[in-house]
């Protein structure tokens, strides 16, 4: 078993799924065998605000938190999330950064600006990144609701986990009768790449 | 209650039950594991998850939502008198409002054994300020035990019942936002009963604080914490991990996970049990290094205590009380001792111009159209604590002041009655009404004021992801009870002006504040709509925007309504269908017509 401790992000807007994401990204290690913590925060920075998960797994793990430019993988459910929180990636990190854009209200209400080029941005802030239309790919499997497990998916491609451990955890994280969906979406997630 | 899948994982060769909880999650667990019979608390972050843990365990566990902590901590106290082994959960904060029944039952004892879990929320992710509930523990001279780590949490709530039982003193199980809401694994076991027998024994010397019973109960206060701190200096929850004796670092809670990546080399003082002080462990630790350092979220509990024991260290100089710590800010900390330079990591320079995302009222919620109406009027509103908070921001701007739990009702009487000029509006939720908002209302009534106060009834304590409430018609337990009625608390208290709005019905929303702003006497308003959240379905039909019909004139903007997206003056804003709740406010105030039900 390796020493080191791995560090992973999971970075989106309040509603999206992240709690989730993060349980099963934590599940995936434990059911690997690894000691493994995770930290969200939850209450009012959850209403609508940018939230962060943030699960580490290894041998022994102490800091339930994620040190700046240490993660090795960064999964953004919303494009400029990601770049609000780049700076958790370590320099040779994946990022998976999913194209759904949501406008934040101080947009809307003409107090700043979206970017028009955030696509350029990521590309020249990550060096390996997989930026993909995870909502598309979950709408197409029937539920759209499942894009937070594709883009679980593709972060599945920087961790060393068993396929076998994720798909435990994801059977594991989920009702019953959502299962086979999230299965599918993890699995399209994983091919996508 | 969350699903709770046991894995079994192999361990050198035994087989043990683990599981990935919260620290919240493991005490709960630890509460149903050691016995417990009664749970009570009052929701708030980083605090709330204990209880709706609880309640899974609800055949063996009796728990409930109290209206505020202080009920809350008086039901325990009555259960442990009873000889119930209890548990009362709060955030730092709710310890204020508890703080009269705890300072004396410090001194009247208990006999179940009673832990009070209260949450801290350094960094305030949550909350409205920072305190250290450490103090709370010298202040009522009661034992405090921190865990670091959900484990920890679990164990050390077994050691709490127990500390509380053999020397009869509440107990303080304190947890940080960190320790409460990370989740770490943790190893499962059976429930193990006490059998203890629940019958009240009179014995007035024992539980009756007069003056003549409480000088003498004040004299056994000091005897106990003298024993207390023996016991504390022994107790496995406390230990010292003896490595390189250059530096030794004595720390608590979460900050103890922090410097055992900061300083791998370094010896280590881990208190699990702070107060009172393990005087003698200190001095054995400090003698067996060459230089102290102090590690500690928030005030500097024990570096004042230790440097009063004559052991010099270091610690405030180093590290900030000031919000959270974190790896990165301990590594700054120690590269300022070491006297090197510390560089960190800090956001990409293309993240400089990012929009901001702060939270906001979600769409639908019923809240946004009381305070539209309120911006219409050149009056002082004073909030208070819960979802409706949020009201104060851009572009609603509709709170100016924020205090406590219910401080929105009484400082809008004491606006009011300090000769302000404008109109005051109290503004505050349901649960936060039931909590501390009855008896400003009575004030207001009785003191003959003039304030309007608003009650944002949404049916539920949303905030703190909607815990049921006095007046939500259900218990804790899943079981139909009253709905206290808001209407009636407020004519009882006498208030004569009662009226109820539909807060989605604009029009008569903003002529009834209008009315009763006017009004030469005081009056309560309640605006009630249950929170779309709670339900978890659409309030209407998805609206959507006709571009021909829209001007451009950003009224709808006006509204704050995440579902209503606009790229920037001078563009026709979208409705994302995704977001939109159906609550047709955003129709209701466009002049023009433009907006309309999606086809």
């Amino acid at each position: 078993m390796e020493n080191k401790t791995i560090s992973v992000v999971l970075v989106g807007v309040g509603g999206q799924g992240i709690l989730l994401g993060s349980e099963i990204v934590a599940r995936a290690a434990m059911h690997a065998g690894f000691d493994v913590k995770t930290n969200e925060v939850h209450g009012m920075a959850q209403r609508g605000g940018s939230v962060v998960a943030q699960i580490r797994y290894g041998k022994q793990v102490h800091s339930p938190l994620v040190s700046p430019g240490t993660a090795r993988v960064l999964g953004s459910f919303e494009q400029i999330e990601a770049i609000r929180f780049a700076h958790y990636l370590a320099d040779d990190g994946l990022a998976v950064v999913s194209s759904q854009m949501i406008v934040p209200v101080t947009v809307s209400m003409g107090a700043s600006q979206y970017p028009k080029d955030t696509e350029d941005r990521l590309r020249t802030t990550f060096s390996k990144l997989i930026y993909m239309d995870a909502s598309k790919i979950a709408l197409g499997l029937g539920n759209i609701k499942t894009a937070n497990v594709v883009i679980l998916g593709a972060m599945s491609r920087g961790l060393d986990l068993p396929v076998e451990s994720w798909r435990e955890a994801i059977a594991s994280s989920v009702a019953e009768k959502f299962r086979d969906i999230n299965l599918k979406a993890f699995e399209a997630g994983r091919a996508s790449t | 209650m969350k699903r709770f899948c046991l894995l079994t994982v192999h361990l050198i060769g035994v087989m043990k039950l683990r599981e990935l909880l919260s620290g919240n999650e493991a005490i709960a667990r630890g509460a149903y594991e050691a016995g417990v019979t009664v749970a009570t608390g009052y929701p708030g972050t980083p605090s709330t998850e204990i209880l709706e843990n609880v309640v899974g365990y609800k055949s063996e566990i009796y728990c409930e939502w109290a209206p505020n902590e202080k009920v809350a901590f008086e039901v325990a106290a009555g259960a442990s008198l009873s000889g119930a082994r209890c548990i009362v959960t709060m955030k730092h904060v709710g310890l204020n409002v508890a703080a009269d029944p705890l300072m004396t039952l410090a001194y009247v004892g208990t006999v179940g054994g009673m832990v009070i879990c209260v949450a801290d929320d350094p960094g305030m992710h949550s909350s409205q300020n920072e305190q250290d509930t450490r103090h709370y523990a010298r202040f009522a001279k009661i034992p405090i035990l921190e865990p670091a780590d959900s484990q920890e949490a679990k164990d050390f709530i077994r050691i709490g019942l127990e500390i509380s039982e053999e020397f009869r003193t509440p107990v303080i199980l304190r947890t940080t936002t960190r320790v409460s809401h990370s989740r770490s694994l943790v190893e499962i076991k059976e429930r193990q009963a006490t059998g203890r027998k629940i019958a009240f024994e009179k014995n007035p010397p024992r539980f009756v604080p007069i003056p003549m019973w409480a000088r003498v109960m004040r004299e056994k206060v000091e005897e106990r914490t003298a024993k207390l701190e023996q016991l504390a200096k022994t107790s496995p929850v406390n230990r010292i991990e003896w490595h390189d004796r250059e530096l030794g670092i004595v720390t608590a809670s979460i900050s103890y996970q922090y410097v055992r990546e900061v300083f791998p080399e370094a010896s280590v003082l881990k208190l699990g049990w702070s107060f009172p002080f393990p005087d003698d462990l200190i001095r054995e630790f400090a003698a067996g290094v060459k230089k102290v350092l102090v590690v500690e979220e928030l005030d500097d509990f024990l570096e004042e205590h230790i440097r009063a024991m004559g052991i010099a260290c270091d610690g405030r100089n180093f590290i900030s009380g000031i919000g959270e710590l974190s790896i990165p800010k301990l590594q700054a900390s120690r590269a300022k001792m070491e006297g090197k330079e510390y560089i960190s990591a800090v956001p990409v320079a293309l993240a400089s111009d990012l929009p901001p995302r702060p939270p906001v009222l979600c769409p639908g919620c019923p809240h946004r159209g009381v305070f539209y109406a309120l911006g219409k009027y050149d009056v002082i509103v004073t909030g208070d604590i819960g979802c409706y908070s949020l009201g104060v921001a851009s572009p609603l701007n509709r709170i100016d002041t924020i205090l406590c739990m219910g401080g929105g009702v009484s400082m809008a009487h004491g606006m009011d009655k300090a000769g302000e000029p404008r109109k005051v509006v109290g503004i505050v939720g349901d649960s936060t009404f039931f909590h501390s908002g009855i008896t400003g209302l009575l004030d207001i009534a009785y003191n003959k004021g003039n304030s309007t106060i608003i009650v944002a009834d949404n049916r539920t304590t949303a905030m703190t992801g909607h815990q049921e409430n006095p007046g939500s018609g259900r218990t804790l337990m899943g079981e139909p009870t009253i709905e206290a009625s808001i209407e009636a608390l407020g004519r009882a208290c006498g208030i004569k002006r009662v009226r109820t709005v539909d807060p989605y019905d604009f029009k008569t929303t903003l002529a009834v504040i209008e009315e009763e702003i006017n009004a030469d006497e005081p009056s309560l308003i309640i605006s009630k709509a249950v929170c779309p959240l709670r339900e978890r379905k659409r309030v209407g039909e998805i609206r959507r925007i006709a571009n021909e019909k829209c001007k451009k004139c950003g009224a709808c903007l006006k509204l704050g309504c995440p579902a209503i997206e606009s790229q920037g003056k001078g563009t026709i804003p979208a409705i994302n269908p995704l977001l939109c709740s159906g609550c047709g406010l955003c129709e209701k105030i466009c002049k023009f017509g433009a907006i309309q039900n999606q086809e």
